[in-house]
């Protein structure tokens, strides 16, 4: 109770006590304004990826017509000053480059995200951490920088040659998706229910029981998004792959010999290429948008099955 | 039997150790091995210096300016944008078909490989456009790849604030518009400006869009219709043509700089935000 | 539960023939397919403290909810029946709610402050209908701020964040900022719930000195609260999981604690379930 003067006029801000306002016409129309203009704004995204398919397509069809889906996608040959504009060793060169990187990247990222989310002491997390977001922080020809100067050597060393090919693609691709993994796969295993642990300890589970029993399988939908996305950081990586891989379009021929992918065929390519050899790298840019696409739209899709699950 | 069960775990909790304590290992290795190598070639001469000869000796400033001109701008360009696009789906969108499809959308635009994009921004801005390569390219160009990543972090920035505080306002006879400009935007601010500066820091070291947009040309952008050349492009002209080595050196520490101050300052901002609020 | 009452007898008596301030007939209320309230009528008296009680998950909060129209805000939700204002239709076409939320302030369970000062905090509602000079948004702050009794804690500070505050300090500044838009009507939603005795007792003082010039409804889970506070008690029941519930009984305060008409209230009140 405060013994102060109870105030009983105060500056008013309302009108008539009795009547209730009806809405403001101007007020309607501004709020609904507003809302049009975000929905705007949220529809540039469909505007971005309708231009990009819409642009990049527009230079890239006739590759389709011309030279036709078949000789383009299954084409042996990338040979574009003779006239032979067969992608598939380039195809072949990323799913390779890919791969391996998956293989390599994926137990790492994984391991990171166990070691993250259920072993590492606070204080070793509160640097672990960090680590892995400034991983994904540095730029990628920053990355094929290192690959080129330090890897490279010590590959050539391993494997003869010049060092030029997938291993090295391997090494500075897996470092490269494990932020990727690693995030996601620490967002499935913090959504596990602190009470599932509980459980599993209390049943004389030892830590690695627990992990590999109980929390890696119920966080196994949650790691397979983060493959697929990490897959798809793998396949669309150009700069990194570009400076190490070798770009000789052929077929696999060996973990030290020089490979191409679509991805760094490009670069190589579009300062000088003109005609239908242009048209043709826009082709590719098209396959590597609908791979992109695709591999969302799984991620999609598993959620949904997921959600139907639970 | 308990005895093996005992090693074994000790077996998989040293791997797991060891897949935690690689990732620092390499992250220390890069940043180490950068900064050894090119912190003697990082003068003033160097920063503020015009490159001359064959060789590009001299200093990087035009690369400097190109890049954070181009950086600057996609960034003006994109929050906005992105800002209002996030204000939509976390406070107006109803669940449905369009709330789908724009987040279809968002995913696919994340997911569109940087490679991908430069050849959109050549074929659209610079040469349907006609804005030819320069900063205002490759400011468009880059502004789609950062639209996703602005939006994303900004909805969760705008969903983190406590909807009890919004009908707090609702309460009190205030519009949608003015809860969310006044109270939500205002509370989830440091998050926002968090999520802005990491997209900074991905354009700043983003390479494919901007070779194909911005071009490869040494020049110190005035007008946004300059051309220009990023450092990373500077950086992979440099290393692949094996010249000049130093000066790549000196180009990869400075832009190694420059993301770690983003990404630091992101941190400190998140960091100091969550203490002011208890 | 009687003993409560003789000592609080001679406050309790309302006007005999106090104004109906808000008056509500054969409301039923959805949230998409779900029935949650059915056919509720029930006049609510001027310048009076009406206590809605019942169990967890019976609705209350939800009806008090429709009084300033914070339902429209939920997606699916539907209103159906009659709530009046002083004799006028609140859901209405064409009527404001953004205005009616005006008139009819609302204070929540958790108390929530927004992230800014003090004085910003209390100055929100004024400055959003307009007022822009800082000597009238002083004097209202100071005022609004007295009303809610916390003046003498707060004037000092009145820079300082509200988040800054003790629970029960936020909720009498989030008291202050509803006031410092003058409602007729104020609606409190479990509003001593969430903090300190101390803040309660002074929280119940408040609403005995407000409801000369305010109305006020109060949703609370606490019958000892109710007893104290109120003038007149609304007793709510969903009597089966899934079904709409219901107004079970509603009248003067010190009657529905003493000598309750219908068995349900008996019930609850004797605390045989619930």
């Amino acid at each position: 109770m405060t013994d102060e003067p109870r105030p009983n006029e105060m500056p008013t801000v309302r009108g008539d006590v009795s009547n209730l306002k009806l809405v403001s016409r101007a007020t309607y129309i501004k709020e609904a304004a507003l809302k049009n203009l975000f929905l705007l704004c949220a529809f540039m995204a469909v505007a971005g990826v309708a231009l990009i398919f819409l642009f990049v397509g527009y230079r890239g069809w006739p590759i389709f017509t011309e030279v036709g889906l078949g000789d383009f996608l299954f084409g042996q040959e990338w040979l574009p000053t003779e006239g032979l504009f067969g992608i598939l060793p380039l195809f072949v060169g990323s799913i390779v480059v890919t791969v391996g990187a998956l293989l390599l990247g994926t137990p790492l990222a994984v391991g990171a995200a166990v070691f993250l989310s259920e072993i590492a002491p606070p204080k070793v997390r509160t640097i672990v951490r960090p680590a892995i977001e400034l991983l994904a922080g540095v730029p990628s020809v920053v990355y094929g920088f290192f690959g080129l100067l330090i890897l490279r050597p010590v590959v050539a060393d391993l494997t003869g040659g010049l060092g030029f090919g997938p291993l090295t693609a391997w090494i500075i691709l897996a470092i490269m998706i494990v932020p990727t993994i690693a995030t996601l796969t620490e967002d499935a295993l913090h959504s596990i229910p602190e009470g599932v642990r509980e459980a599993s300890y209390a049943m004389g589970a030892t830590t690695w029981q627990t992990i590999s029993r109980v929390l890696l399988p119920a966080a196994k939908i949650g790691i397979v998004d983060a493959v697929i996305l990490g897959m798809g950081r793998a396949i669309g990586e150009t700069m990194a792959v570009l400076m190490v891989v070798g770009n000789a379009p052929g077929f696999f021929r060996g973990m030290g010999a020089p490979l191409s992918t679509l991805t760094s065929q490009i670069v190589m390519d579009m300062p000088y290429a003109s005609g239908m050899h242009r048209t043709a790298l826009f082709g590719m840019a098209i396959i590597l948008f609908l791979v992109s696409m695709g591999l969302v739209l799984t991620v999609r899709l598993l959620s949904r099955l997921r959600e139907d699950v639970s | 039997m308990r005895d093996m069960k005992r090693t074994t775990n000790a077996l998989a909790l040293a791997v797991f150790w060891f897949a935690g304590l690689t990732t620092v290992f390499v992250l220390g290795a890069v940043i180490l091995y950068v900064f050894v190598n090119g912190i003697g070639h990082i003068s003033p001469e160097f920063i503020f210096g015009q490159p001359h000869g064959v060789n590009a000796e001299g200093g990087i400033w035009p690369m400097i300016v190109s890049t954070l001109y181009v950086t600057g701008l996609a960034m003006v360009i994109v929050t906005p944008i992105a800002v209002l696009a996030a204000v939509y789906l976390a406070e107006y969108a109803v669940q449905g078909r369009l709330v789908r499809t724009i987040r279809f959308a968002a995913d696919t635009l994340a997911g569109v490989p940087s490679i991908v994009m430069g050849l959109f921004g050549l074929a659209f801005f610079v040469e349907g456009l006609g804005f030819g390569f320069s900063v205002l390219s490759g400011a468009f160009a880059l502004s789609f790849l950062m639209l996703p990543i602005v939006m994303r972090t900004t909805e969760e920035a705008i969903r983190s604030v406590p909807r009890y505080i919004r009908w707090g306002s609702y309460g009190l006879g205030a519009t949608k518009w003015q809860t969310v400009s006044r109270i939500v935007l205002p509370a989830a601010m440091p998050r926002i400006i968090t999520g802005l500066i990491l997209a900074t820091g991905r354009a700043v070291g983003e390479t494919a869009v901007v070779i194909f947009t911005m071009g490869t040309m040494i020049n110190t952008p005035v007008l946004p219709t300059d051309p220009g050349r990023s450092m990373t492009v500077h950086l992979y002209m440099m290393a692949m043509e094996g010249i000049n080595l130093p000066a790549a050196f000196g180009t990869a520490l400075l832009l190694m700089a420059m993301i770690l101050f983003f990404n630091l300052s992101a941190r400190w901002l998140l960091r100091r935000n969550r203490r002011m609020q208890g | 539960m009687t003993h409560t009452l003789a000592e609080h007898e001679p406050g309790f008596v309302p006007p005999v023939d106090a104004a109906v301030k808000i008056a509500v007939k054969g409301l039923d209320f959805f949230y998409g397919d779900f029935q949650a309230l059915t056919d509720i009528t029930c006049d609510i008296k001027a310048n009076a403290v009406t206590a809605f009680i019942g169990p967890s998950g019976c609705g209350k909060s939800t009806f008090l909810r429709c009084f300033n129209r914070m339902n429209d805000l939920i997606i699916g939700s539907k209103v159906e029946g009659l709530i009046t204002l002083d004799g006028q239709d609140i859901y209405a076409a064409g009527v404001d709610p953004v205005d009616l939320r005006r008139r009819i302030g609302m204070i929540f369970q958790q108390p929530n402050p927004f992230p800014m000062s003090i004085y910003d905090n209390v100055a929100y509602g004024p400055r959003l209908h307009g007022m822009k000079k800082k000597s009238e948004l002083d004097e209202v702050v100071e005022m609004s701020l007295k009303r809610a009794n916390v003046w003498k804690e707060v004037k000092d500070i009145l820079g300082r964040g509200g988040l800054t505050l003790s629970g029960g300090q936020q909720q009498r500044l989030c008291i202050a900022r509803v006031l410092a838009v003058q409602p007729d009507v104020l609606l409190m939603d479990e509003p001593c719930s969430a903090i300190d005795p101390t803040s309660v007792q002074k929280i119940e003082d408040l609403m005995a000195e407000l409801k000369s010039s305010v109305t006020i409804i109060i949703v609370t889970h606490n019958m000892q609260q109710a007893a104290r506070v109120s003038d007149d008690t609304a007793f709510f029941l969903q009597e089966v999981m899934g079904e709409p519930a219901m107004l079970v009984e509603f009248g003067r305060t010190p009657e529905i604690f003493t000598s309750p008409k219908d068995k349900r209230t008996e019930d609850y009140i004797t605390g045989r379930f619930g």
